[in-house]
């Protein structure tokens, strides 16, 4: 008997070596090859990845085509309404790798917030929110990329029930013919930090700002890998591929310390209903289980994760906590924001830092940017706007790095 | 309630005066959605989904009991649940690490449709102050717009939400995506085309219905803004 026992060092051993999923040992099926049978049964049409494409691996070895060009920005309301130097960010990125995009008028948000906070909707308004974007997306030949994690997490989930409920689908149908749209779904649900996962070595290229002297922490999103867990990206190069590879290998690429902390699993506290109406939950959560654990721990000069909610709360927390002398200050980024000031990008025009509650100074001045003069810049930038010199900043005034080569 | 009476479970008959009829009624309507097979295989009891949970933290709230009580269509349990505990779940998903499958987080979104649907006191007691939110998302798409940082509704959340309301439109046109520009009502420039869209959506689906339940006043509203708007389409 104890001869079939395997030594703990023998485990020890196996433990410490990288995770090698094999696809064809997927607990579910893949919904891709559904997908394209029921385009062949004429029930929904399936939106190609466009060329030029990077395949990367997901958590079940499964192979992801992430599209670089001809990008639909599913924009975030939470992004563009509370953080807007993440979108400016990510626009900013495409538009210094000359990438065809569009910044389209024909969207709406997938109200996923609003339905995980208050459940005041149903399964079918849900789906057709989510389908009726895919198809203005699909009606101009562009392909969607998903800036907010819960919208990225929802419209997997709904991409599942469509696939696997007819009566839905039947529903969604009835509907979308009222709106004279068709039943359009991509071959990839694609989130913004994937796109920035595969570029993120001509990401380094590019880098003007040496950033080896940062320690960051990286909070992973969870609406990004816990919902229909096998779309992410996972690598075995990063983590053993037993956490999501994105974020943590963009800030490697750009030469970053990415530190290690207990509670990298928990979620932020952003409850959806809560960091809007129930504040004393999200600030606690976010402060007890995941900021004063980084500072602990790894006392890093940012946190940088890839999601609206995240972003909100780990920043706004810090705020009321530092009046209880709790350990906070930690500045909370974007990979966007973090990807985008490597390569030299505005902190204002671009990042818009001045949206961001916790206190960002340090760590510019740890980077060696002078963000006094930077500030003055948009100061004039504002100083003309209220004159009406100016109705506002163009990408003409933004597209300019602060540094070049 | 004193040490000696004091029950470890939650189970105490609080809503002995409910008769079981409703109770049954609204767990077989939880039941009858197409997602709840999906939702729910069984349990081991495992307790990985409750190790993962944040509200469980927090709250007297366990993703386990959920998951169990459904399984075991434990009637009281269920009406408890539904009265006292689906408002605390933070929707992060953590506890679908469940080996069998399970998604308590979803089921919990089960139970709060019906919650609403049927225009609980709880319910509308848990979306008290949501009311702007719903207008928001329901009129504009969206679910959080600049002209929402106001600092007395966020004063905890930095002297920057002050700076900001302030300086809310100069700062808005100091943004360069086209979209945002200046939009300080949404978070970005939508199409009224796209929301005519976005109205059939919610009349066609039930979900001003939904609404009604949750504040009349609020639905009363937006059927007058939403019908204008249908109505002038081109």
């Amino acid at each position: 008997m104890s001869e079939k026992l395997i030594p703990l060092t023998e485990l020890r051993e196996r433990k410490a070596q990288p995770v090698k999923p094999n696809p064809e040992e997927a607990p579910h099926p893949d919904l891709r090859e559904e997908l394209f049978e029921l385009e062949a049964h004429g029930e929904l049409i399936v939106q190609r990845v466009p060329e030029p494409y990077v395949e990367v691996t997901t958590k079940f070895g499964r192979t992801k085509k992430v599209p670089i060009d001809h990008l639909w920005h599913h924009k975030s309301c939470g992004q563009c309404g509370h953080i807007p130097g993440y979108t400016t960010s990510i626009l900013w990125l495409n538009r210094q790798f000359g990438i065809d995009y569009i910044d389209p008028t024909d969207q709406t948000s997938c109200t996923g917030w609003n339905y995980y906070a208050s459940a005041t909707s149903n399964a079918v308004a849900q789906l057709l929110v989510m389908c009726r974007n895919f198809a203005a997306a699909y009606e101009t030949g562009y392909y969607p990329l998903i800036h907010c994690g819960t919208s990225y997490g929802h419209y997997k989930e709904l991409r599942e029930q469509l696939v696997h409920h007819k009566d839905l689908r039947d529903q969604v149908r009835r509907v979308l013919d009222k709106l004279g749209k068709p039943l359009v779904v991509p071959e990839e649900i694609v989130h913004y930090s994937e796109w920035v996962h595969v570029m993120r070595h001509r990401i380094a290229e590019r880098q003007v700002i040496d950033m080896r002297n940062i320690t960051a922490c990286v909070h992973p999103a969870c609406h990004y890998y816990k919902i229909v867990a096998e779309d992410a990206i996972y690598d075995p190069d990063i983590y053993g591929g037993q956490r999501t590879a994105t974020v943590t290998a963009l800030l490697q690429a750009l030469g970053i310390n990415v530190a290690d902390y207990s509670t990298w699993f928990d979620c932020c506290g952003f409850g959806f209903r809560h960091i809007l109406v129930q504040r004393d939950f999200t600030r606690s959560f976010a402060v007890l289980r995941k900021i004063e654990v980084m500072k602990d721990e790894a006392n890093p000069d940012m946190t940088v994760t890839h999601d609206t909610g995240c972003v909100t709360t780990l920043d706004k927390s810090q705020f009321a906590a530092k009046a209880h002398q709790r350990r906070v200050g930690v500045p909370v980024l974007a990979d966007s924001q973090v990807a985008a000031l490597a390569m030299g990008a505005h902190p204002f025009r671009v990042l818009q830092l001045h949206w961001h509650s916790t206190d960002w100074r340090p760590l510019l001045e740890k980077l060696g940017i002078d963000w006094q003069r930077h500030w003055a810049e948009f100061e004039d930038d504002l100083a003309a706007i209220e004159r009406g010199e100016k109705s506002g900043l163009t990408w003409e005034d933004a597209e300019q790095p602060i540094l070049t080569r | 309630m004193s040490v000696a009476t004091w029950s470890p479970t939650k189970a105490g008959h609080r809503y002995a005066e409910v008769p079981e009829e409703i109770k049954r009624q609204l767990f077989e309507e939880v039941k009858s959605d197409p997602r709840y097979p999906d939702f729910l295989y069984g349990c081991y009891e495992c307790g990985i989904c409750v190790s993962a949970c944040p509200s469980a933290r927090f709250y007297d709230f366990s993703p386990r009991v959920i998951a169990q009580a459904l399984a075991r269509e434990d009637i009281d349990r269920f009406y408890e649940i539904l009265m006292e505990d689906i408002w605390n779940c933070a929707q992060c998903f953590s506890c679908v690490r469940c080996p069998r499958g399970n998604n308590p987080g979803g089921l919990v979104t089960l139970m709060r449709e019906v919650a609403v649907r049927h225009g609980l006191e709880q319910a509308q007691q848990a979306l008290q102050g949501y009311s702007r939110v719903i207008y928001k998302i329901m009129l504009k798409g969206n679910q959080v717009s600049p002209d929402m940082l106001q600092p007395d509704f966020f004063p905890d959340w930095g002297p920057w939400v002050r700076e900001f309301s302030r300086n809310m439109t100069a700062w808005r046109k100091a943004i360069p995506v086209d979209t945002l520009r200046n939009v300080t009502d949404a978070a970005w420039r939508t199409d009224d085309k796209t929301l005519r869209e976005l109205y059939t959506i919610w009349f066609e689906t039930g979900n001003m219905e939904v609404i009604r339940e949750v504040d009349e006043g609020l639905y009363e509203l937006l059927v007058e803004i939403m019908e204008e708007e249908l109505e002038a389409a081109p």
